[in-house]
């Protein structure tokens, strides 16, 4: 199979790679580029576990080609902290123990950053709503959604 | 295997026309991603859609809405004009999957992969949508209807691509709603669906009404019959009754896990029941 030559921003970076035609994008961020914040659960576009923002667009990069990234914005779990700073949700997740084992927390961190990008104000249900694309098998999501409104306030505030 | 991403429809079509093994058309991937990783399809060429020319616009115009391709079905559900035309349409098509697959995924992908449990399809149905096809012999146009012909199968010649998908213009006092059955709150596929397109005459009684049920047969149903008799009614408790013998007769769905024939029967009929009711709440009827 002939490569295909991707240029494209992660995280604010220009990345180029070459990749598979039937890669996907999160065996490119994992495999090619080192990012492996995004975790393969499924593989099938049903545990949330591998999330990615592109153009803006929360998705499973499980279900997502390495080749399409082509010319697109894709922000994953490794762009949320600043430096040492973490981002509200990072901070509000430690605090509240919104995680235990952690392999589904970088696909939650994300799916609530777009969450609250698009709704800064969400309702319990609404939360529960935005994130049920994402599988906890650990924490029973009580805590999760307290540390996502947690955030949310004090993003808010910010 | 190869991926390409045409600029043209045209050049989409000849690639796909050319091609020798088998061939894919992606949009938002979220059935052929899967059904690769699984082994059930394994294309020698994947035709990405997304940078055709106005495969990812919707269009409203003189005629009503035109869908693009591509379009993910997150983008339905924040478009206000649609949404106050076609609330059932959209209801359906935000029905498929989490917000990460609402991302990507899109009605004719929906229609193309040719589920009988496909959500977006019986409310496109009894929209009446029309899917506008581009191929080797130039440009056709088809009821939504027409696309799948059993499960995983479709009309659609070699070289086809459904290039968009068309809803009419709304007339005043017109509504539509889909209804589902699935044994959690949300993220399953439907036992067993409904969907139901309604216009209404000045005194509030049924003017034309499209009935449609999905997961009930080899393809999604559209029940003419079921239609024809709420014309004319303002949905008494005799018309429903009617309506849910005639939806529950008009199925001929299997027996699986997810449900049994008389089961899918019986719920048929109530989700016909209950998509209507709220169609006609919807146009402003009592």
């Amino acid at each position: 199979m002939a490569g295909v030559a991707v240029s494209t921003t992660i995280n604010g970076d220009a990345v180029e790679y070459l990749c598979q035609p039937d890669e996907t994008l999160l065996e490119v961020l994992r495999d090619r580029l080192g990012l492996t914040g995004a975790k393969e659960g499924c593989g099938t576009g049903d545990c949330g576990a591998c999330s990615v923002i592109v153009d803006g667009r929360l998705v499973c990069s499980c279900l997502v080609l390495g080749a399409e990234a082509e010319g697109r914005k894709v922000e994953t779990i490794e762009g949320m902290a600043h430096g040492d700073q973490l981002h509200p949700l990072q901070q509000k997740f430690l605090e509240h123990a919104a995680l235990q084992c952690g392999i589904c927390t970088p696909g939650f961190l994300i799916a609530a950053k777009d969450l609250l990008a698009k709704n800064p104000s969400p309702t319990e249900e609404e939360i529960r709503f935005g994130l049920a694309g994402n599988l906890c098998r650990c924490t029973g999501y009580d805590k999760i959604v307290r540390a996502v409104q947690d955030a949310a306030n004090v993003m808010k505030g910010a | 295997m190869r991926y390409i991403r045409p600029l043209s429809i045209e050049d989409a079509v000849g690639e796909l026309a050319k091609a020798v093994g088998p061939a894919a058309i992606l949009a938002g991937g979220s059935d052929l991603l899967v059904r690769m990783k699984g082994g059930f399809i394994e294309p020698e060429l994947i035709v990405d859609i997304k940078r055709i020319g106005g495969l990812s616009d919707v269009t409203e115009t003189a005629d009503g809405f035109r869908i693009g391709a591509a379009v993910p079905c997150a983008v339905l559900g924040e478009n206000k004009a649609l949404r106050k035309a076609w609330p059932g349409v959209v209801e359906a098509a935000n029905l498929i999957g989490s917000k990460q697959v609402q991302g990507r995924c899109t009605i004719t992908g929906n229609l193309c992969n040719a589920s009988p449990a496909a959500d977006s399809v019986p409310a496109l149905v009894a929209a009446g949508a029309k899917a506008v096809i581009a191929g080797p012999s130039g440009k056709r146009t088809i009821a939504v209807e027409t696309v799948p012909t059993g499960p995983g199968r479709t009309s659609l010649a070699k070289g086809e691509i459904i290039e968009a998908i068309l809803l009419d213009k709304r007339p005043d006092h017109a509504g539509d709603a889909y209804l589902r059955f699935i044994p959690r709150t949300e993220m399953d596929i439907a036992v067993v669906s409904a969907g139901v397109n309604l216009t209404l005459d000045d005194h509030g009684a049924i003017k034309t009404a499209r009935v449609a049920l999905g997961a009930a047969a080899p393809t999604v149903l559209l029940v003419e019959e079921a239609g024809q008799v709420l014309v004319g009614s303002k949905l008494d408790e005799a018309t429903l009754e009617r309506l849910a013998k005639i939806c529950s007769g008009a199925c001929r769905p299997i027996d699986d896990k997810r449900g049994t024939i008389e089961f899918r029967r019986k719920v048929a009929g109530v989700l016909a029941q209950r998509a209507a009711a709220i169609a006609y709440k919807r146009v402003g009827g009592k």
